[in-house]
Order: structure tokens, then sequence, then C-alpha cells
């Protein structure tokens, strides 16, 4: 069986670009272009005009990915993948890594998310940032983060993919700090960025083993040997990887950084924190889909991960009172969903893909919907001070209605196909995951359920003095653009489409025999919903809302509040006694190494009484202790010589 | 083309330093003379013309060493004004020629108020520019030793008259500390002497004709060892650092550029030139020890970097940390571990001057080192604020920036000859993350306090000072061929001396790659 499936296991075979495929380049090139302009020309200079080319970028980039896409879905199957080599970036003797596009079914479909969604929010941003005195700079970094965020997906090896992988780490640091005057941003951002680099030791240490176990960092020759190495190094690599899924998706143990990301501006936490950064992770594992096929090891690993994360998440995010940091549980949470799958091979890579597009819809629509709220609310986040919002700010909620069916799952909208089918594979897999993947939906449709009741429903408890009101066309027409998709997303799976595009990329799904009819787990899963909604009307709807949060309350509400205590815990851990060690180091290195080093080598050349008078008669005694290295030279010389 | 345009680009700087020093005092106030400075500036520009002429004329298929000149010195001891350049050298050259004007244009008015005035400091920078390039285009090693020991006199004055308030026992604590590795030097000089003076070779200080000078094992050794510690102090490794971070923080802004960016990598170089080349079996023999105290250097100096409230004494750690890299890619003896060693001798180069220079605009402005003195300056002074961050953020190596690729190419070095090298050094990637964001989170962001709110954001005169060095760590981050071409073969030389060579992949990918590779023309 296991020669079989290495026979069918799908290898990276590109051939070079050609056509409408060689303009591959400009998509990278026109956001980066853009971000140079502006932060070249400064803030003050291109504040004129800044949105606009931030915006003409990223939607000409969707274009010419539209138009890729077109090329690419006319060709046969067997000529779905190409890569444009545009030159050698690293060569040091034996190593050589190239600036390489690889365009494929995979790389198509991200692209069209990224410059998709990037446009929409890129024109959502001109109305939300609007009054913002730093908006070009805001554009500039938004290009920036797309341009990296296209490398990513792009690169044809590991290295290149490093560049974009670091490139939206520093994008996202600029943007979650860009209101960095306050020290809760500036602190959150360089936490996302530190606790991001803990993850890229794993990127580095598994392109690094890729190196010395291939020869390339390249994906092609990487798959096409990936079967000879042996089954410790595969497993190793899959596990390094992992770690940097980690770090980059948000999951546990490297969980802390997301909800603090939310200070940045809300378009940013739609962008890069929901629809397209922090599901990286799972690009980059279904990417490498040629090495976790060759190790059950690591895969049960991401599994396993990706199983703690979704329930991780979820329970956060149901005693979350700020609704960013709800729906930033939530985020957490479906991408633990999309991890789970990607752990399960061939079996669930394409509905990893699937799910982590439709969360890009729907996540995105709902982030943004939050930004039209607090845009309305005078900035507030604290859903206490909501309520009966739905006919201040219609088109929001109508929008923000969608991504919630959406995301519980509720037929016939996107969620409900993409998640459906992960809950399935779980259980193709095993009952234990499947039940948690299962009690997973109905957390998330408790805690959906509680941001839709005590944003758009309910009693007004809003401070004195707001008025809120809808907001701007350019907010509202992303969002209407984003529901439609969240609530068509599902057509993708239209006879298979989804499954059989990405087929080449990470092979043939495999078919699990379920011991019921795939339309029982369906059934159960919505009863499931079914019955977290119930819940959350009957504890949220039903009762009026505080407007400060009750104190006295279980310890899992506590405990959720405090992020299930992952800070508490890196805190205690690591950041404690690493600071204490620090303390003690810089002390030992000022005292106790200097005075050794200093008095042994005083000592030793008779120097260390004499330390303080040489100040001042110093370039006499220079002088003497050059003329006595060179009296010492001439000795030995003639000694030989004699 | 018999011009010794090596000699050329070394003598430009010190004849230009006499002219420097006779020419009426450069100052500030009424008299405002300028033209001291300006013939310093112009000087350096000069030879950083001729140098870079050197480097686009030097020939990556061409001869080991070029631009030679070979004449008889000292004919008792064989020693020789010999001069030339590999692809190693020829890169530590051109850092050189680069950054002295950049330090020159940075410092115009730190000399000022020095105790000898703005001339000295000039001509001490020009003679200092001089005496680098000669060490490192040094072919004879009697002539890199007296160099060797010559650039701790300019060094010595310029951190000695143009420091802070306790720059004597910084500039005496630094010069005990190199006198010790020079004396040691010392001895392994003779000790070569006396080596070949008994071979048949006969007395000779030529690199070339000692490599061919066979050494007893456990003499090779010995030498090697007199080599590495001064090296090693001069570089700086732990545990023999810690006169950097006092020298750093007495002196000014472009003094420690020139000690820290371009006379540190004397040690460094060194050990490429002369301890491998000169004792390849000592070398592998110290491997380990070294290895070690590469990593040890590495971390040592990244955590000491976060726990510093000083900025130039971090600085001056976060070098230690990245001197503990290009040693650990030296002495992994395989070629990209090598390759990426010089590439981090001159990434760092650009990287740590524009973090001095930076921090140096930052301090003379506010008139403190202390980063708890600060508070959020990036309100007042945007473009100093995104400086630093640059400049930060490629001492962090952030891909996209030059310095990634050298630590990344170092780190794969140490990872094929032992991945637990690589596993231990690649936490600095981490501790590196923190000490350049927590200094810039606390200098740079928050609210703006009190005693910064009035500072200017930086001139015209300084932004052209950093632009070189951010436009080549940019560049470079993308385009680094034109420096790793030229290593290479320096490089698969050194290499081939030792006598190591590249491990074999395990698995090795479809041959198709590998020639296709090959084949790949320079375009």
């Amino acid at each position: 069986m296991n020669v079989a499936l290495q026979e069918t296991l799908p290898v990276v075979e590109p051939s070079a670009t050609s056509g409408a495929l060689s303009l591959l380049w400009v998509i990278i090139a026109l956001p980066a272009l853009g971000a140079t302009v502006i932060l070249l020309l400064g803030n003050r200079r291109t504040s004129g005009f800044a949105h606009l080319l931030g915006c003409a970028t990223v939607v000409g980039s969707f274009v010419l990915s539209l138009v890729c896409f077109v090329t690419l879905l006319g060709r046969g199957e067997e000529e779905r993948q190409v890569v444009q080599k545009l030159y050698t970036w690293v060569e040091a003797g034996s190593f050589s890594a190239d600036f390489a596009l690889l365009y494929d079914p995979l790389s198509a479909l991200f692209l069209l998310l990224i410059t998709g969604v990037g446009s929409l929010i890129h024109v959502y941003s001109v109305g939300y940032m609007e009054h913002d005195a730093r908006r070009a700079r805001f554009f500039a970094y938004l290009n920036l983060f797309v341009a990296a965020m296209l490398v990513l997906v792009l690169a044809d090896n590991y290295l290149l993919m490093f560049l974009g992988w670091e490139g939206v780490g520093l994008a996202s640091y600029l943007l979650i700090g860009f209101w960095q005057h306050k020290p809760s941003a500036a602190v959150a951002a360089k936490k996302a960025f530190v606790v991001n680099r803990v993850g890229d030791i794993g990127m580095a240490l598994g392109t690094m083993l890729v190196f010395t176990t291939f020869g390339t960092v390249a994906f092609a020759g990487v798959s096409a040997a990936a079967g000879e190495a042996s089954q410790t190094t595969m497993t190793v690599l899959g596990l390094l990887f992992l770690l940097a899924a980690c770090g980059k998706s948000a999951q546990v143990p490297l969980q802390s950084w997301l909800l603090d990301a939310m200070e940045g501006p809300t378009p940013v936490s739609a962008l890069i924190h929901a629809a397209t950064m922090v599901t990286a992770g799972v690009y980059l594992v279904v990417r490498s889909n040629f090495i976790y096929d060759h190790t059950e090891a690591a895969q049960t690993a991401v599994v396993v991960v990706g199983t703690v994360t979704l329930l991780w998440g979820a329970v956060i995010g149901c005693a979350k009172d700020d609704i960013k940091k709800a729906l930033a549980g939530s985020t957490m949470s479906q991408i633990g969903y999309m991890m789970l799958a990607a752990g399960l091979g061939p079996a669930g890579y394409a509905f990893a893909i699937f799910h982590l597009l439709t969360h890009g819809f729907f996540k995105a629509n709902m982030f943004l919907g939050a930004g039209s709220v607090m845009h309305a609310m005078d900035d507030d986040v604290d859903m206490r001070h909501y309520g009966a919002l739905q006919k201040a700010v219609p088109v929001t909620f109508l929008t923000f209605a969608l991504g919630y069916l959406a995301i519980i799952g509720v037929p016939p909208f996107a969620g409900f196909w993409s998640k459906d089918k992960i809950i399935e594979a779980a259980f193709g897999e095993n009952l234990v995951v499947g039940t948690a993947a299962l009690l997973g939906a109905g957390i998330t449709a408790f805690y959906m359920t509680r941001v839709m009741l005590m944003t758009f429903l309910g009693s007004k408890r809003w401070e004195r003095g707001v008025h809120p009101h809808e907001s701007p066309k350019t907010m509202t027409v992303p969002l209407v653009v984003l529901a439609a998709l969240s609530a068509v997303g599902g057509l993708l799976l239209l006879g298979d489409w989804v499954v059989e595009w990405l087929a080449p990329v990470v092979g043939a799904e495999e078919h699990h025999e379920l011991a019921v009819p795939p339309i029982v787990v369906s059934l159960v899963v919505l009863l499931v919903v079914a019955a977290g909604v119930g819940l959350a009307v009957a504890l949220v709807g039903r009762r009026e809302v505080p407007r400060t949060a009750p104190t006295s309350v279980s310890f899992v509400t506590r405990a959720a509040r405090a992020d299930l205590y992952g800070d508490a815990i890196n805190e205690g851990l690591l950041m404690r006694p690493g600071d204490s060690f620090v303390r003690g180091l810089v002390s030992f290195d000022d005292h106790t190494l200097d005075g050794a080093v200093s008095g042994t080598g005083g000592a030793f050349g008779g120097l260390s009484s004499t330390f303080r008078r040489m100040q001042t008669g110093f370039v006499r005694s220079y002088a003497l202790s050059l003329l006595l290295g060179a009296l010492l030279v001439v000795v030995a010389m003639l000694a030989v010589n004699l | 083309m018999n011009l010794p345009l090596l000699t050329i680009a070394l003598l430009l700087p010190v004849l230009g330093a006499v002219v420097v020093a006779v020419l009426p005092q450069a100052g500030h106030g009424t008299s405002r003379v300028a033209l001291p400075k300006q013939v310093a500036l112009g000087v350096s520009l000069l030879t950083l013309a001729v140098v870079g002429y050197v480097g686009i004329a030097f020939d990556t298929d061409g001869a080991r060493y070029q631009f030679t000149e070979t004449h008889e010195w000292i004919r008792v001891f064989g020693a020789h004004y010999a001069l030339g350049v590999d692809g190693i050298g020829m890169t530590l050259v051109l850092m050189t020629a680069i950054l002295t004007p950049v330090v020159i244009l940075a410092s115009w008015y730190d000399g000022d108020d020095g105790r000898w005035g703005a001339n000295a400091f000039f001509a001490w920078i020009l003679v200092l520019e001089g005496l680098s390039i000669c060490v490192f285009a040094a072919t004879d090693v009697f002539l890199f030793y007296v160099v060797f020991e010559a650039t701790l006199i300019p060094i010595y004055f310029l951190i000695g008259g143009f420091g802070g308030p306790r720059r004597s026992p910084a500039a005496v604590k630094f010069l005990i500390y190199n006198l010790l590795g020079g004396l040691l030097m010392l001895a392994a000089v003779v000790g070569l002497y006396v080596v070949s003076a008994r071979s048949a070779v006969g007395p000779t200080y030529l690199l070339s004709e000692l490599t061919t000078v066979p050494i007893e094992q456990s003499t090779a050794r010995w030498l090697f060892v007199g080599f590495f510690v001064a090296f090693a102090i001069k570089a700086p490794m732990v545990p023999v650092h810690t006169w950097l971070p006092d020298a750093a923080e007495e002196g000014s802004a472009g003094t420690s550029v020139m000690l820290v960016s371009i006379l540190d990598k004397i040690g460094t170089f060194g050990m490429i030139r002369f301890c491998l080349q000169l004792f390849p079996e000592a070398s592998q023999w110290a491997t380990p020890v070294v290895l070690t105290l590469a990593v040890v250097s590495v971390l040592w100096g990244a955590l000491a970097a976060i726990g510093q409230d000083n900025i130039p004494r971090l600085i001056a750690y976060t070098s230690v940390s990245h001197f503990g890299f290009i040693v650990l890619g030296i002495f992994v003896l395989n070629s990209y571990g090598q390759t990426g060693s010089t590439l981090y001798m001159f990434n760092h180069g650009m990287s740590t001057a524009a973090l001095f220079l930076v921090a140096g605009f930052l301090i003379r402005r506010r008139g403190s080192q202390l980063i708890s003195d600060y508070g959020g300056v990036e309100k007042v002074a945007p473009v100093l604020a995104a400086m630093l961050l640059v400049a930060g953020l490629s001492s962090l190596s952030l891909p996209g920036l030059s310095p990634f690729i050298s630590e990344f190419l170092v780190l794969q070095g140490a990872f094929a000859h032992g991945w637990w090298w690589a596993a231990a050094a690649v936490l600095g990637i981490v501790l590196a993350a923190l000490y350049i964001l927590l200094m810039y989170q606390r200098t740079m962001t928050g609210p703006t306090v009190p005693s910064v709110a009035g500072l200017k954001d930086l001139d015209v005169r300084e932004v052209a000072a950093l632009a070189p060095l951010v436009l080549l760590i940019v560049v470079l981050g993308f385009f680094p061929q034109p420096l790793t071409s030229m290593i290479d073969p320096a490089v698969a030389a050194t290499l081939e001396q030792v006598g190591a060579t590249d491990p074999a992949p395990t698995v090795p990918s479809a041959p198709s790659e590998a020639a296709a590779t090959e084949q790949e023309s320079p375009e």
C-alpha cells in the first residue's frame, strides 16, 4: 500500500512561464513599488495620493492574478505548474537559492485571496483611516504586506519563502504598532515579532535540514527525492515546519501574540490577522505535503496542535467583551480547524485550503463589520456598550449577519460546506479528534451568537454622547462584496471543484469510509450548532447584559478571560526567569569576568599595577613595548641564524 | 597597468592625514573653518574611487591574489612589503573605503570639542583607514603584524582624545587587551620565522612561501594558539570581550564605527588568512573549542545586550554576538559557511555602522546614552526613528536586508558541520529580536517624554551619511551576487588548503537540478 501511495504522490515539476503567466513578477512588483514610493517620498508629500496609489497597485495585482488564473484554468492538468526564475538570489559555494516564482493551483488560489480581499480592505481603509494624519504611511505598510505575502505564496523554495515569511512579520509588526504612541500597541507589536521569531527557528532550521538532506532548497528538488530520505529526517522536518506554522498561525503553544495584535487598526486585523497572514502556517504545511506525506508522527502532531487550538481559541472567544478579541479567539479556533485538516494528509489538504478561503471571506467581512461598528461607536470596542445597533447601522448589520451565518455553519452559506467537510474528515481519522471538532462547532455557534446578540440586538447600552451612524460607501461596499462571498463561497465545492483543482499539488483525496453516511454527520453537526445558538440565546439574549463585566464568575470564565493563562505561563516560565538570568549575566560580565580577565592579564604581563600610571605616560610605554617586541624579534632571528 | 594601486589606496589617506593635520585648525564658533574637514572627506572619497576601481577591475575568475606588489623589506628576516588582495581581502578593503567617508561626514562636528581639535580627529581617522587597507592587503606575515599593532595608535588617540568622561580608562583598557594579544602574536610570528629559517625554504614571511613550509604538529598548534588568541581578543570573543563595551561607551560614534566595523574585522580576517592557511591541521584540531567559544559568544553577547540600558554598550554587545556568528562560519570549514562569514563581515560593517551613527545622532541631541532617558522619539523625529529601525532590523537579520543572507549561510554551514551548533546558535535570532525591538520600543514609541519634546529630526548631512549604508543594506539583501562571486573563489582556495570539503547531501536530489546550477552562466 505504501509503495502504491508513493507512486500517486504528486511531484513539483514546473515548466517555464510563457504568455500571460510571464507577468507573474508584476503581481508582486506593483504593491512593492507602491510601498517604496510612499515610504521614500514620506508621509507628508504623499498624503494627497497615497491611498489612491495603494489601492491601484493592489487592484492591479488582483486583475493580473485573475488573468493568470484564467490562463491556468485553460491549461491541461499536467501543465498547471509553472516557474518563473527571475535571478539567482544567493549563491555561495555549493549553496544556491533562486529568486523564482512557482505558480500552481495552490498559489493561484492564494493570489486571488490575497489580492482580492486585499483590494477590498485597501478600499475600506480609505474611509476607515480618513482622519488619521499618517494615512499615507498606513497604505505603504499595507502595500508592503501584500507584496511580502505574495512572495510567501509564490516562492519556489524555502529560503525565498522565508523572505516572504518574515516580510509579512515585519508588516504585521509595523501595523500592530501603527499607533505606537500607545504603549500597549508598541508592546503588542514587539510581542508579535518576538513570538514569531520563536517559530522562525523552526523555519530556519527546517530550511537548513532540507538543504543538508537534499542538496537544494527548491520545492521541486525536495518533492522529487522526498521518498528516499529517512523517516526520522522527515519527522524532524515536519515538526520544525510545524513550529514555524505555530508561530505564524497563532497555534498553541505560540498563540499568545494574536489577541494582543488587535491593537492594530481594524483593517489590519481583517487582512493580516484574519484572512491572510495568520493562515500562512496552514499554507506551509499544505505546501510541504511532500514532507508530511512521509511522516505519520509529524502529521499526528499537526492534528493535535490543530485540535487543541480549535478548542482553545473557541473557549477564549466565549469570554471576551472586546469585539475584536472575541473575533481573534475565533480566528485562532478556525485556523485550528484548518491545521487539523492539513494534518490529515491528502484526505484533508484540500479542505484545509477550502476552509481557509471561506474563512478569509467571512472573517474579513466580520472584522471589517466590527470596524464599522467601532467607527459608529467612537472607537469603543466593548460589546457591553453596544446593543440594538441593527437599526443604526443596517448595512453593517446585514453583512455581519451573513458572515455570522457562514461561520457557524448554517447551510447553504460558505462555512457550512467547508467546516462540515473538515469535521467529516476528522471523524474519518479518529473519534476523539472528530468529537473535538464537533464540540468546537457548538462552541463557535455559542460565542458568535453571543457577539451578534450583544452587538446588534437587545437593549441600547451606549455610552453617553455616542450617536451611531452608518459608515461611508468606501467601507460598506467592501462589506457587501465580502458578505456576498461569505454567502456563496461554498460554490467552490460544487462538483468537488476545489478538491480536483488542488489534486495535482496535494494529491487525490483519499476516501475514508465512515461508519455512518456523511449526511448523518452533517445533521449531527447542525444539531450541535443549534444547541450552541440556543444556549447563547438563553444565557445572553434572554437576560439584560450588564454594562460592566460581572466579577463573580466561574473558574472557566476567569480562565478564558485570561486567555487560558497563556501569558501567565509565558511570564512565569520564560520572561521572569529570563529577566533574572540576563541581569545575573550582565553583572557577571561587568564585574567577575571583566575583573578576572583584566586581573589575570594584568598579572601576566605585570601590568596591573601600572594600569593607572600608563594613562599619563602612555605614549612612552607604548613605544617601549613596540621596541621591546621588535628587539625580541631581532634576538630570536639572530639566534636562529647563529 | 602597472600602477601599484593598493599602495596608492593606502598612501592616499595617510598623506591626506598629514595635510589635514597641518591645515589651520577647524572649529566652531566664529572661525568655522571647514577646510580640513572638506579635505578629509575629499581624500576619503578619492580613496574610495581608487578602491572602487580596484574592486571593479578585480577578476573573479582570475588569479587568487591580484594587484600584487612585492618588495624586499628586511632581507635577514625574509620580511617583504607584499600586498595583494583575494576576494576576502578585497571585500574588506571595499568595506573600509566605503565606511571612512561615511564616518567623516557623520562625525562632522564630533571632533570640535575633543582634546586636540577636529584636525587631529580627522587625521587619525584617515591614518586608520590607510593602515586598515594595508592590513587587509598584506600578504607578508611580518608586515601584517607590524600594521596590526600600528592600528592601535590611532584608535587609542581617537578614544582617549574625543570621547566621554571616562575615556582614558577605556582607552587604556582597550590598549592593554590588544597589546597582550599582540605580544602573543609576536611570539608566534617569531616562531614562524624560526620554523621557516630552519626549513629548506629559508627565512621568509611571505604568505605564499610560508604555506609550503612543513611545520611539526605540536609547533603548529602552539603557533596557532598564539595567532588565534590575538585575533579572538581583537574580534572580540567571549571571554576576552569586555574591553569593547567600555570603548564603545566612551568613544564617539565615528570612533566606534572605525573600531567595531573595521578594526575588529582584522581579528576574523586574520583567522581566515593566517590561522587556517598556515596551520590547517591545527585549525581542524582546535575546531570544537573554537566553535564552542563562537556559540557562547553569540548567545552571551545577545543576552548581555538585552540587559543593557546604555545604547552604545548595547550595540557593542550585539557585535560580540555577531562576531560569534562570523567565527562560527569560519571554523565550520565548508564553502557556504565561510562565504557567509566574509559576507557577514561586510554586512555587519554596514549594519553596525548605521546603528552606531543613528544612535550617535540621537545621543548628541539629548546628551544621554541611557535608553531610560528616552521615549516617544518617533513622534518628534520620524526620520531618525525610521533609520534606527532599518539599522536595527538589519542587525536582527531580517530577510530582505543584507545581514540575513550572511547569517543564514553561516547557520547553514554550522548545520552541515553538526546540527547542534546551528540549533544552539539559532537561538540568537530570537534574542536579536528582543535586544533590538526592546531598545526601539523604549526609546522611540510610547508617549513623548518632555526631555525629548524639542528634539530635531535628522538634517540633510546626517541623512546623506546614512543613505549609502541603508542603500547597500537593502540592495545587497536582494543582490548579494557581486560580493559572493568575489568571495567564493577565495573561500574555495582556503578550504582546499585546509583540506576541507562540503558534506554531500544525504539524499541527492534529481541530477538535472545540479546540472542546471552548474551550467548557469553569470549574467
